[in-house]
């Protein structure tokens, strides 16, 4: 299939290493459990004691004790009784350290991967909308589960390990640098190389790593979207093509994991064989020196190298190397984790929304001169928009000077037709917005709109009818700042949407979209999304509102039917009808609706439109529609036509003016 | 107006969540059977892999036994005595062994992580294979959410613990075997002491699985709700933002998350008595060698003949430490096997999930016209709903009819046509395509004689020409232009600079909605079906088009079935039959005038839809003319009888 494979050639991941200082950061989440990780320090370091003393005893087991009582005639069991409970006690002394360590690190390690994790989730609330436009959903969802879990192995085992691991050898070489220095510099040297050798095969299997997670995510994403647009593979019959598709990436998976745990893997045998060869040398050269009677020195004092003190170092040898070679074996998971991590930390680089804007909105008690108001913390059906202390309003108008066109003279006049407090703080919320020489394209290289100027008047129901391009949908991504415009102003009251705070601009305006998006929950939940502390009632009372209460008293459980998959069960306008509710639950100062009912039946429509037009009596509401049944008995209607209205006015005095939206109505000219 | 809820809200959260958790948990699946048998279906290509990585890590652990007697030999026989030729024997000897240790364990490394890479692949493949071949009804018993963690974290954990238990899982027991019989050779009696930890570890592993097993199946559980949690979060975005439910989200994901946080913890904590048993084991056995070892010893006199010697207490002590390092590893690859056990019932659910839409035995592979006959269909979508959303539904379409279908939200209008291609399956009733159950045909056949346009178009990431192939893979560029042609789409794709190959942005976002919708009309055209269903696809297409894509089905594929699904009366007015429906029930059908005449409510939609227009107005007038005509007729009818 040509779609498929260009679908696949698109999103093929590039090869990368772990990002640099990946590691830091992880540590730097594992450290905030500071006192847990001294002691699981502690207890590693105890296990490694008791280990220590365990293998000391062993040897002195039977020189010290058994030797001098093998012919005995009465032989005296008491030292090696004592000596066996001392180990006893040891060895206890390390299963209750290593236990320990392991109770301990559970908190450490899942602590972390939910710090991780929420961290993640909270930094992603954050982000623009650009970045989920742009950003595949399952790619995303992917580094909460797959890459969070490649930490979990290695912080819980690898890094402890490591540090085990690392005690020991560490302890070796000590011990080796006791007995000859220049056969411990040979053995740091043979390390050296060792450890180069290492660096090659880990940094190829941490980029196959990285290239497995990142295929991870990709297949994730495949069969999110798949899933979720089962029906149309199905009436398509193009299950073949997507099985295809989706074998294609499991393929590239399959072929840097299994690269990816190839080279991991290899690693232990590479360092534990090096460590024969070491050996080797070790015998080869160490007996050279001893028989030719080369003097040897170490931190025990000087002399020439003794047969013995070969062999001593050649066993050390050995316990240098064990560990290294756990710690090569950890290293496999110690770079899925990084590379699960870089993309976690990915995520978490990335720039949130920006929000320079600093007028809030409050709610206000109107004085008797419609002027003055009075910030209180209650509902009044009066709305303002707040500016900071020593903004008195003329941000916006200083703003527009640097604009070109008319954007001056249009802040001008809406500073004057918007009601502001004598003290210049408090500006009535109206929903006068006006858009002046606006320019904006998703890709700012390719503008949507072209230099667009329109305005609405405050408290009235505004439709905007019109054919594409006129970029309808992409306004409301502006109003509210989904987006940022590239070139103009949008006033708000008279004020520049880019200088009201985003969450204050975005609860100042409720919006309805076409394509309906509803949580798992009950349909009381989904409609309550609206207005978190509203009442079991007023919820109830906005679904009836809108005329959905009838369909879901006819629910299995009314309002307490738990809807999943996105409300599945229902119908696409029993959906819009929800989403409808929930607006109306916000009883938000003004109202976009786009397309919002574009799926419900025209008569239950009328329902909705009249419930939706008395809560927002003399209140601002934008309405986008194709149906022109649903703009219909709006108080203005303007038609866009490349990003310009070409006519405005009500639809009898549209209908009789007989030009464009005439034409529209009556389905003389396309719209589209 | 806060964010934050008070503790009612919370308590309602929580009443919310343990609901949602409840159904889910009715829908699940049941515990599977044959774990071990189904998941071994997915091994194929990969067991020759399979078989070479134990083979060669079995080679490996060998020279992992031999090499030390050679070590020890070097040491005796070169440096003890002070050989430099044995020396060299014996670290050539030695050279050659690791040569060969490490050429195993390259390919024992290689080999296993081909094998545990492949059988995640195939467990993949299978199961998406399977999901493509799920209903709507399956997909619903699990959540996408929880396919999605099956597909691939599932598959992960168990690739992981697979790779392990070729490797480790054959190493640490070889060690421990041979260590052992090496002991029993020395002494019998000694080596007994480790037969004793048997029993021990048995006992102490199993109680730990046992407890460990359901704290594992809940963790997972709740890595689907995560990933449920996330995949609304991020398609929900804008309804986040507009609301300001940031913090909301937030709050939401961590109570999910802090669950996984409680069972992860409660389950490694568990977990974490593993190696302290383990140990104990050993060090237990450790001391009881040196206790017997040195009565041994000391009863021989330390004379070979007699018994034990030192020289063999050494070796046994090292055979025991063998067997304490394997011990180890063995712990750990059972902690794996733990987490994966849970994963691996979690993948068999999914591979032995029956699709509860299949194939007949004997399918019928031609739909011989397009004639549609719904015998007394009634239709849930789960059993267990009381009330059906279609309700004995009875109605006869011929071949070539164009049909229009209105009714109110809710009233089952797109219920009733998914049930054509099958999407769902009847509850009770027959409904017959071509004269034939659907039931009988296959599945493949009905649904490319049957073309839907949903309700929800989508669209792919591709060119339009790519994206219109889905219709049909062999279509030429003059068929995609004439299917274009037809739905009104032509028009406007000439428009763009790269016309048919102009790139469609994940989820059609760079075109408009109307665009949109004549794209997918054209692409169900494209099939050249014997049905044609458009459900509410040219709600976005003004009235102008929508009468031109009407007139040309009219006059380019006469013979085509063609239902049509709209809000507007104009898209269905003049089909030969309009179903007026209304929850779940056909409660008027007639041609427009009929319907006009005799049902109040099919009037009531015409009249909400063309009032205060003057055409509109004009148009009632007419029809009431009509009407009025109609009733004088059958008056002057009435009078001439």
């Amino acid at each position: 299939m040509s779609d498929a494979k260009q679908n696949f050639k698109n999103r093929k991941p590039g090869m990368g290493k772990p990002a640099p200082g990946t590691t830091k950061r992880i540590f730097g989440y594992i450290m905030q459990y500071r006192w847990r990780v001294m002691a699981i320090v502690a207890c590693i370091l105890v296990g490694a004691a008791a280990q220590a003393g365990s293998a000391l005893f062993l040897q002195s087991l039977i020189d010290t004790y058994i030797l001098p009582m093998v012919g005995a005639k009465n032989p005296d069991w008491g030292p090696l009784l004592r000596a066996i409970t001392l180990m006893g006690c040891l060895y206890l002394a390390g299963i209750v350290a290593s236990w320990l360590w392991q109770w301990l690190i559970v908190t450490v390690e899942q602590g972390t991967l939910k710090k991780i994790r929420d961290d993640m989730f909270a930094h992603q609330q954050h982000l623009p909308i650009r970045y989920f436009d742009t950003n595949e959903h399952g790619d995303i969802m992917s580094r909460y589960t797959n890459d969070t879990d490649t930490l979990r192995q290695a912080i819980s085992q690898s890094f402890p390990q490591m540090f085990a691991s690392l005690i020991s050898a560490i302890a070796a070489v000590i011990s080796m640098l006791w007995l000859s220095v220049p056969i411990t510099l040979f053995v740091l040297l043979f390390t050296v190389l060792l450890f180069f050798i290492v660096r090659v095969v880990v940094s190829r299997a941490g980029r196959y790593f990285v290239k497995q997670q990142q295929w991870l995510g990709d297949v994730n994403a495949f069969v999110e979207e798949s899933v979720n647009g089962q029906k149309v593979i199905k009436v398509f019959n193009h299950e073949d093509a997507t099985q295809d598709t989706f074998d294609k990436k499991n393929q590239e998976l399959f072929e840097a994991s299994a690269e990816a745990n190839t080279w991991g893997n290899v690693t232990m045998p590479i360092v534990g064989n090096m460590g024969y060869m070491l050996y080797i040398l070790l015998a080869i050269v160490g007996g050279a020196m001893a028989l030719a009677g080369v003097g040897n020195f170490g931190l025990s004092g000087f002399g020439s190298l003794t047969l013995g003190t070969l062999i001593s170092l050649l066993t050390l040898s050995r316990s240098f190397i064990n560990p290294l070679g756990q710690v090569s074996m950890q290293l496999n998971m110690v770079m899925m984790a990084l590379a699960g991590a870089s993309r976690i930390f990915a995520l978490m680089d990335e720039p949130v929304e920006q929000d320079g804007g600093t007028v809030t909105l409050v709610n206000v008690e109107l004085g008797e001169d419609g002027r003055t108001m009075t910030e209180v913390d209650h509902e009044t059906g009066h709305w303002a928009w707040k500016r900071e202390a020593g903004d008195d309003g003329t941000r916006s108008l200083k703003a527009a000077e640097k604009l070109r066109g008319s954007a001056r003279e249009v802040a001008i006049k809406a500073k004057e037709q918007a009601i502001t407090s004598p003290d210049g703080r408090y500006t009535l919320l109206r929903g006068d917005v006006r858009f002046t020489n606006v320019t904006f394209g998703y890709n700012p290289d390719k503008p949507v709109l072209h230099d667009i100027t329109w305005f609405a008047k405050p408290g009235q129901k505004v439709a905007l009818v019109g054919a594409t391009g006129a970029g309808k949908t992409t306004v409301t991504n502006l109003i509210n700042r989904f987006y940022d415009i590239q070139e103009g102003q949008i006033l708000y009251d008279g004020i520049s949407v880019a200088g009201i705070r985003k969450p204050d601009l975005r609860r100042s305006l409720g919006i309805v979209l076409q394509d309906v998006n509803l949580f798992t929950g009950t349909v009381m939940d989904n409609i309550r999304y609206g207005r978190l502390n509203a009442t079991d009632e007023e919820c109830i009372e906005a679904a009836k509102l809108v005329n959905a209460d009838s369909f879901i008293r006819m629910l299995p459980n009314g309002y307490q039917t738990v809807l999943a998959g996105d409300g599945s069960g229902l119908s696409q306008g029993q959906r819009q009808l929800i989403s409808i509710a929930r607006a109306a639950v916000a009883d938000p100062p003004a109202l976009i609706l786009d397309e919002a009912t574009s799926s419900i039946d025209t008569r239950t429509e009328e329902v909705v439109q009249a419930g939706m037009d008395a809560l927002m009596k003399g209140r601002t509401v934008f309405v986008i529609a194709h149906r022109l049944s649903t703009v219909r008995n709006s108080d203005v209607i303007m038609v866009l036509d490349h990003g310009n209205i070409i006519e405005r006015g009500s639809h009898d005095e549209l209908i009789a003016q007989k030009g464009e939206y005439y034409q529209l109505y009556t389905g003389a000219v396309e719209l589209e | 107006m806060s964010d934050t809820t008070d503790n009612v809200g919370e308590n309602n959260i929580v009443a919310t969540e343990t609901a949602i958790e409840q159904s889910r948990k009715s829908a699940e699946p049941d515990r599977p059977k044959h774990v071990i048998r189904t998941l071994g279906k997915s091994m194929r290509e990969y067991t020759k892999e399979s078989w070479l990585a134990p083979l060669f890590v079995t080679i490996e652990s060998v020279l992992e036994i031999v090499i030390p007697t050679v070590m020890a030999a070097l040491i005796d026989q070169g440096i003890t005595d002070g050989s430099m030729p044995a020396i060299v024997k014996f670290g050539l000897i030695l050279l050659a062994c690791s040569l060969i240790s490490l050429a195993c364990g390259f390919l024992a490394g290689k080999f296993a992580a081909i094998a545990a890479a492949g059988f995640a692949k195939n467990l993949r493949h299978d199961q998406f294979e399977k999901v493509q071949g799920f209903s709507f009804t399956n997909i619903d018993r699990f959540s996408t959410g929880s396919i999605i963690t099956r597909l691939t974290t599932d598959v992960t954990n168990l690739q992981n613990a697979y790779a392990m238990m070729i490797r480790m899982g054959v190493r640490a027991p070889i060690m421990v075997v041979v260590a052992w019989i090496f002991s029993f050779r020395i002494s019998p009696s000694i080596s007994m002491v480790f037969l004793a930890c048997i029993p021990i570890l048995g006992l102490g592993l199993c109680g730990l699985a046992v407890l460990v097993h359901p704290v594992f199946e809940r963790v997972f559980h709740t890595y689907d709700a995560l990933n449920n949690v996330v995949d609304e979060n991020l398609q929900g975005i804008r309804v986040v933002k507009s609301y300001n439910r940031e913090s909301f989200e937030i709050s939401k994901f961590d109570r999910i998350s802090k669950r996984i946080f409680k069972d992860f913890t409660l389950a490694e904590r568990i977990m974490s008595f593993n190696s302290p048993i383990m140990m104990f084991c050993i060090y237990g056995s450790m001391i009881l060698i040196s206790w017997m070892g040195a009565q041994q010893i000391v009863a021989s006199g330390n004379n070979a003949a007699m018994g034990l010697t030192t020289g063999d207490l050494t070796a046994l002590v090292t055979y025991a430490m063998q067997i304490l390092m394997s011990m180890m590893m063995l712990s750990m690859i059972f902690v794996m096997f733990i987490i994966s056990q849970a994963s691996a019932e979690r993948i068999c659910q999914v591979l032995q999930e029956q699709s509860t839409v299949t194939d007949p035995a004997n399918p019928v592979d031609r739909v011989a016209d397009g004639s549609i006959e719904f015998d007394h269909v009634t239709f849930r979508y789960s059993d267990n709903s009381e009330k059906p959303v279609l309700d004995d539904i009875d109605l006869k379409i011929a071949s070539g009819m164009t049909v229009g279908i209105v009714g109110g939200t809710g009233s089952a209008k797109s219920s009733l046509v998914q049930l054509v291609p099958r999407l769902y399956d009847v509850s009770a009733g027959t409904l017959k395509v071509g004269g034939r159950d659907v039931r009988d045909y296959d599945l493949e056949v009905l649904r490319d004689q049957v073309a839907m346009v949903l309700q929800k178009n989508v669209l792919f990431s591709g060119t339009i020409a790519e994206n219109l192939r889905w219709g049909n893979p062999e279509a030429t560029d003059e068929e995609i232009r004439h299917a274009c042609q037809l739905a009104q789409a032509d028009g406007f794709i000439q428009e763009f600079p790269d016309k048919y190959d102009t790139y469609i942005e994940q989820g059609g976002t760079n075109v408009s909605g109307g665009q949109r919708q004549r794209l997918c009309i054209a692409r169900a055209l494209l099939k050249k079906p014997k049905i044609l269903i458009l459900d509410d696809s040219t709600s976005a297409v003004d009235t102008k088009t929508d009468q031109l894509i009407r007139a040309a089905f009219h006059h380019e594929i006469p013979d085509t079935t063609k239902i049509i699904i709209a809000q507007r009366v104009a898209s269905v007015q003049e089909s030969d039959m309009i179903l007026v429906m209304d929850e779940g029930r056909i409660m008027a059908r007639g041609t427009h005038e009929e319907l006009l005449a005799t049902c109040d409510e099919y009037r009531s939609i015409y009249e909400s839809q063309t009032k205060n227009t003057a055409e509109g107005q004009a148009e009632i007038e007419q029809a009431a003319a009509r009407e009025a005509a109609a009733v004088r007729g059958a008056e002057q009818e009435g009078e001439a009888r």
